[in-house]
């Protein structure tokens, strides 16, 4: 029948996952409600600040005669990030980079699409929800070995374990942002004679949109972790590899640019994700 | 004036089942509402008000019994005969009033009836809000930016779920002013949930009175007060005792039936 009790249905992630209210199975919302500096004079102190905090950094060093094997001077790192960037450093970002969107593109969709599959059919939840939490909590690095002596050296195992690491995270918090639209405004949208695709369009994706927002941010996030991971692991290629390359040769200062450069790309996807979040589901505060 | 019979109500029940318990929320419900009338009804917290009124908008089906709308079984929700107005205003935080109330329209593939929506807007008070966010409404221009998206379909029945539950009293009287001003103006066929007895009283030609568990329709009440109504009906001494005879039945049937 077309018209099956609503009331009766009103589904809820939470009561299966045991953790009840914040932002469903994985809660960042912590993370996306940093406040943003506001105004040229805060910025500018917030700037201030890091460069006060870096020159510091830098003169503790000289004094105590810190060794650059020990730790690196800001100032080396800074010098090798621009003399050597389009040697050593420009070539494995940009592989690091590929993989990490190549990973992030298939596991996202395949986790947008679970969770609409759901949302529609919630019977099928408790068949695919085990699988997602123990992709969810098993670090993806470690299937790195496993993955490579089915897929050889290349891209291929990166990328699967990426997707792996991501998916997940934007399928679970997909699901619950699906889900977790309004009973009533479903009704309203059924009231109007909506289809289960205009339902979704108009009405639980839009509401959703804060929750897929964050499940891109947290799963980009762990994506990174597991693609940089995976190039430790792997060899081969990518920034990852090259963590490992310069710190064995206690190149601590190529070492410390590559974190640097490391550290910069994870910076960029979380202030990505709040642009798009400020941009787009402002109204859900 | 003889009037036809719009929603005709037989031996409604809807039984709830859930893991734990069987709740009968609505049972042997009959009634009909005849084209024009404004029917409210009463009753104490989860006797089932807002069961009936979604079986009669379709929108769930009843366990037993029928729904007809102008003699024609009602099997799914109308869009275009039937408006809902829920308790929360409903519009998506995400939508401008005006995107809001075309809403409905797009989900039609219609156009917007934008001489009918101006002239809604207007009688609302809404003139000047169409682009601001809900967010940024009152929650009393909520309710009727709600309830403009409502009759901006031109539905023949307007089915309320305590539409004006949430607002404070003035608020609150306001609202039910501006309800009757619509309703004299366009005379939608009318059922009206709410926890209040004087507003019901204040509204409706007639009143249902609603007795918890199971929820039955225990009295109805003819209203006979002369229209337009004036706020200060509800200081009259004939209101007062009908206001006093209904809660003594709402009263009655909670402590009654809820040992
Ligand atoms: N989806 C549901 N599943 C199980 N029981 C339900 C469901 N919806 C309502 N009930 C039960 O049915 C009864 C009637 O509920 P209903 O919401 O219709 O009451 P109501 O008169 O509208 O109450 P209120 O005035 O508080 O809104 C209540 O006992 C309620 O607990
Ligand atoms: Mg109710």
């Amino acid at each position: 029948m077309a018209t099956d009790n609503l009331a009766d249905k009103i589904p809820d992630f939470n009561s299966s996952g045991g953790k009840q209210g914040g932002n469903g199975p994985v809660d960042v919302s912590a993370i996306a409600g940093i406040r943003r500096a506001k105004g040229i004079k805060e910025i500018a102190s917030v700037l201030a600040l890091a460069i006060v905090v870096v020159t510091l950094l830098e003169f503790i060093l000289i004094w105590s005669n810190t060794e650059a094997y020990v730790f690196p001077k800001p100032t080396s790192i800074i010098q090798s990030l621009f003399t050597d960037f389009s040697t050593l450093y420009w070539k494995p970002l940009t592989q690091t980079v590929q993989t990490f969107f190549m990973g992030l593109i298939i596991g996202a969709t395949i986790g947008l699409a679970l969770a609409v599959l759901v949302t529609l059919k919630p019977g099928l939840d408790i068949f695919i929800s085990p699988y997602i939490i123990i992709l969810v909590t098993t670090p993806m690095v470690a299937l790195i070995p496993f993955l490579m002596l089915k897929f050889g050296f290349g891209m291929t195992p990166r990328v699967i374990a990426i997707s792996l690491a991501t998916g997940p995270m934007v399928m679970i918090n997909s699901a619950t942002g699906f889900r977790r639209t309004n009973a009533e405004l479903i009704a309203l949208g059924k009231s109007y004679g909506a289809t289960e695709f205009q339902l979704f369009r108009k009405i639980r994706f839009p509401f959703a949109l804060p929750m897929i927002i964050v499940g891109f941010m947290v799963g980009s996030i762990f994506g990174l972790l597991t693609a940089v991971g995976a190039e430790m692991v792997g060899g081969g290629m990518g920034l990852g590899n090259r963590l490992i390359y310069f710190s064995s040769l206690v190149q601590m200062s190529q070492f410390g640019a590559v974190l640097v450069i490391v550290a910069t790309f994870g910076v960029g996807i979380y202030s990505f994700f709040t642009f798009i979040n400020r941009k787009y589901a402002s109204w859900d505060v | 004036m003889t009037q036809a019979t719009r929603i005709k109500i037989t031996d409604v029940s809807k039984i709830y089942q859930t893991e734990t318990k069987t709740v009968e929320a609505v049972k042997n419900f009959s009634e009909s509402v005849k084209d024009g009338e404004f029917v409210c009804v009463v009753g104490a917290s989860g006797c089932g008000k807002t069961t009936l009124l979604w079986c009669l908008s379709g929108l769930h089906p009843a366990t037993s019994g029928t729904v007809h709308i102008d003699g024609e079984l009602l099997t799914k929700p109308l869009p275009d005969r039937i408006g809902m107005v829920f308790q929360d205003s409903n519009l998506l935080p995400w939508r401008t009033l005006i995107e809001n109330i075309e809403l409905p329209f797009q989900i039609k593939k219609k156009p917007v009836n934008r001489e009918l929506v101006d002239e809604l807007l207007e009688v609302a008070g809404l003139k000047g809000f169409e682009n601001s966010y809900p967010g940024e409404l009152s929650g009393g221009m909520k309710q009727r930016g709600s309830i403009v998206r409502a009759l901006a379909q031109d539905p023949e029945v307007l089915l309320m779920d305590e539409p004006f539950g949430a607002l404070d009293a003035f608020t609150r009287e306001e609202m039910n002013l501006f309800l009757l001003k619509i309703w004299e103006r366009t005379r939608k066929t009318i059922v009206f949930v709410t926890h209040s007895i004087s507003e019901a009283i204040f509204l409706a030609d007639r009143v249902w009175v609603m007795s918890p568990r199971p929820g039955r329709l225990s009295r109805i009440v003819d209203v006979e007060f002369a229209r337009p109504r004036h706020i200060d009906l509800q200081f009259e001494p004939k209101f007062i005792e009908i206001l006093k005879s209904i809660r003594e039945d709402v009263e009655g049937s909670k402590s009654g039936k809820g040992n």
